[in-house]
């Protein structure tokens, strides 16, 4: 990168701090959303391992570790968790993966970075904004994981923090809502600046059907985040005012804890809190599979060399799946005494959900048909995506059926079921998009081998570690024991499962290593590309790599055509990028 | 680095950045509201008794505070048009009397908390006085936020609208639309909460 010379008001080169720390550009602050997300994600599911020790082998002190862990608040004797401290784990577990790590990776790093850039806008549009976004959900993550710290731990109300026991427990829940607060103010500054962004600055000639499938992903992705947050939002005031002004918003009349009343006005409703709750939390869904699906659409058309296979269904397929994603929430709440007559419409509503997603899911897979596919490490994890988010979307059929929910609710079938959609899923997408876009960023390549070496033992240890969790659903062993079913007379037989579970998570653990080392090793040794070593059509790879500091492109670029003209017939090369003039 | 519309409009969709970011963030607010409105709306059918809002709360003072709103929009308005008719004196004048007029609200609406608590009427007193508590004190916040903001104009906008008059001229308007908004929330919540 040369230093490019803009005619504005910034020196050419800015301190340190301003560079990389406090930096307005979005692609620092891509980049910083990417790290942090990663450690965080890291961080979670390291909680996970823990439990999973506990679940495997119940009452035994942790391996290696268990003679450091002395808290009596935690582990009772040295080494073996107390269920407190599990509750907690599980939690923060589920809280720190969605808000803290694959949300904030999927939206705030990969819409930062490339929807600039596949745009053909210089930057976001308010740079400030999103510099804000950014410390405003790194101290929400602080405040997150530092109630670890407190001396009655974390939260351990689930990472739904159902009430009436959310409102019963120790402070980590109120620095759980603090946290939640401020994740959710960083959501809302991101999302109307991606909207606005779209919307305003795309290029001259970039019309919103001429726009990448990945852009429609992150534009319905921001939509659904700026309009389903907000009553989370006022479900966390209400339940901070329940819990320090002792308000009764969520707490029925005479409700009794521990065979004494509790001293409340009462007349409140723990299903007002479900319903809040779940209004974000099922939009959010799609807030974690729609960019997912946009960058395996971007990764699949380049390394099929083919246009993809119904544009334009995708897209209506993506729009309504934003509107429908508004209507399904109370699907997590048939057995909750809500009603036979709601939880047929939210039933009929939620069959009608799935065909959307299933019509991008078939698009991308009919992609693939007739293609001269190249295996590369991105593709190769995009590849795994459509069968692993199918099996994902198809498990959750049945617990979209009230009837059979009575069996599978509060399974571990539930537990596979969402993992499915979320870690061999999206996290697999991300994975890909870590590959696919690492040269723009560094202007170097990932390394194939060391990622190959990541993809093989990662699908196969996912899938040890969820498709037994189907199995035990199956049986009907429940997800929340804290012995993973142990001291339970059901069920017996499939808890030699658990073993398998715990292994394959550690196993998991360990082959991230490469990954973790090709990310930072080829930062500095990878093998040296050009601006567009995949050959692709979308105009973030018109710019230099890494794009110049601010501004990003050396010319303002236009698009001259649809993203994905590969392969037109009559061409020079089997690729013609959209920033290309037309050639007489 | 110049970042396209900032302050022209895009003529395909006819706004400025600021200006579409004001309105997506306004629809997040509906939604806001909408989630407490509706949290309102279920406990109020699910409550065994719930008292009628006149009996309770002063519908006297909150209809002053109506008319005060209503008039600070106004006024409002009133400031961006002086700002379009080049007059910065005026803009003062009048921004000046719709922070007061936002004042005036606040005033209104703390002697209403005082004589509420005076009579031992608490959030925790009942869900009608927690729901009361909750939706009035997130309006008060977003009302105490505009008043900042607009002083933050009246006082330090002068440097602005010198360097880039029609910069800052977008900017009262993107305040006004967060004005007028905060205003009709009262709209819809002094009737909810005070005339059923």
């Amino acid at each position: 990168m040369t230093s490019h010379d803009h005619s504005d008001s910034h020196p050419p080169r800015q301190p340190f701090w301003q560079r990389y720390i406090f930096s307005t550009d979005h692609k620092v602050i891509g980049v910083q959303y990417a790290l942090t997300s990663m450690v965080f994600m890291f961080a979670g599911f390291m909680l996970m391992v823990l439990m999973r020790w506990q679940l495997a082998y119940p009452g035994t002190p942790l391996p290696f570790i268990g003679h450091l862990l002395t808290s009596e608040a935690r582990f009772s004797p040295p080494g073996v968790m107390l269920p407190e401290f599990y509750n907690s784990l599980g939690a923060m577990h589920g809280t720190v993966m969605i808000f803290l790590g694959v949300v904030p990776f999927a939206v705030g790093a990969f819409a930062n970075y490339l929807v600039p850039l596949q745009i053909g806008a210089p930057d976001m549009a308010f740079p400030r904004l999103n510099m804000a976004s950014y410390w405003v959900y790194f101290l929400g993550g602080v405040i997150f994981l530092g109630s670890f710290f407190l001396p009655d731990g974390a939260a351990r109300a689930g990472w739904t923090s159902y009430p009436p026991l959310s409102i019963i427990e120790t402070p980590g829940q109120t620095f759980w809502l603090a946290g939640m607060f401020m994740v959710i103010v960083s959501s809302l500054l991101g999302s109307v600046n991606i909207l606005v962004t779209i919307i305003q600055l795309r290029a001259p000639g970039l019309t919103f059907m001429r726009l990448p499938f990945f852009v429609w992903g992150q534009f319905i992705t921001a939509f659904l985040l700026l309009l389903a947050f907000p009553p989370l939002q006022a479900a966390a005031v209400m339940q901070l005012m329940d819990r320090l002004l002792h308000t009764s918003f969520f707490i029925p009349s005479g409700l009794y804890i521990n065979s004494a009343p509790l001293e409340v006005s009462g007349g409140g409703s723990v299903l007002l809190y479900q319903h809040l709750f779940w209004f974000l939390a099922h939009p959010e869904v799609y807030v974690l599979i729609l960019p997912a699906m946009g960058i395996v659409a971007e990764i699949v058309a380049n390394n099929t060399r083919k246009p993809l296979w119904g544009y334009r269904s995708m897209v209506y397929s993506a729009i309504f799946l934003g509107f429908m994603s508004f209507v399904v929430w109370a699907h997590h709440m048939y057995l909750t005494g809500m009603g036979t007559t709601i939880s047929t419409f939210f039933q009929t509503t939620t069959m009608i959900i799935s065909v959307p997603s299933i019509v991008i899911l078939t698009a991308l897979v009919i992609s693939l048909w007739g293609g001269s596919i190249r295996f590369n490490t991105p593709m190769l994890f995009a590849l795994a995506f459509l069968p692993m988010f199918a099996i994902g979307g198809l498990t959750g059929l049945p617990l979209g059926l009230a009837a059979a929910d009575i069996h599978l609710h509060d399974t571990y079938y539930v537990i596979g079921h969402f993992h499915y959609v979320v870690a061999p899923g999206t996290i697999f997408a991300l994975f890909a998009g870590v590959y696919f876009w690492f040269p723009k960023v560094t202007g170097r390549q990932m390394n194939e081998l060391l990622g190959k070496i990541h993809f093989w033992p990662s699908l196969l240890f996912m899938n040890g570690i969820f498709f037994p969790m189907l199995i035990q659903g199956l049986h009907g062993v429940n997800r929340r024991l804290y012995d993973g079913g142990a001291f339970y007379a059901n069920n017996q037989e499939v808890l030699f499962l658990n073993k398998a579970m715990t292994h394959s998570a550690f196993a998991l653990a360990v082959v991230q290593l490469p990954f973790i080392f090709n990310l930072f090793w080829s930062i500095w040794f990878g093998k040296k590309v050009g601006d567009n070593p995949w050959d692709a059509t979308t105009i973030e790879w018109s710019a230099p790599s890494p794009p110049v500091g601010h501004g990003n492109f050396v010319t303002t670029p236009v698009a001259h055509r649809g993203p994905y003209e590969y392969s037109v017939a009559g061409a020079a090369r089997d690729f013609t990028p959209q920033f290309e003039p037309e050639r007489v | 680095m110049d970042i396209p519309y900032t302050v022209k409009p895009r003529p395909d969709t006819g706004l400025y950045n600021g200006k579409l970011g004001m309105w997506l963030f306004l629809a997040s607010e509906v939604m806001l509201f909408g989630g407490m409105f509706s949290a309102y709306v279920f406990l109020r059918t699910g409550a065994p008794d719930w008292p009628r809002g006149a009996d309770v709360l002063n519908v006297p003072l909150a209809t002053l505070n109506t008319v005060l709103l209503i008039t600070s929009s106004m006024t409002m308005v009133m400031s961006w048009l002086a700002l379009k008719l080049n007059d910065f004196g005026r803009f003062r004048r009048f921004i000046g009397f719709t922070i007061l007029l936002g004042i005036g609200f606040l005033a209104i609406k703390s002697y209403e908390y005082y004589d509420k608590i005076q009579h031992d009427h608490l959030p925790s007193t009942s869900v009608f006085y927690a729901i009361y508590f909750a939706l009035t004190g997130l309006h008060i916040a977003h009302l105490v936020g505009g008043v900042l903001v607009c002083t933050w104009h009246a006082l330090f906008g002068k440097k602005l609208w010198l360097a880039q008059p029609e910069r800052f001229t977008n900017r009262i308007e993107v305040t006004g639309l967060y004005w007028h908004f905060v205003d009709l929330v009262w709209i819809v919540m002094f009737p909810t909460l005070y005339l059923t």
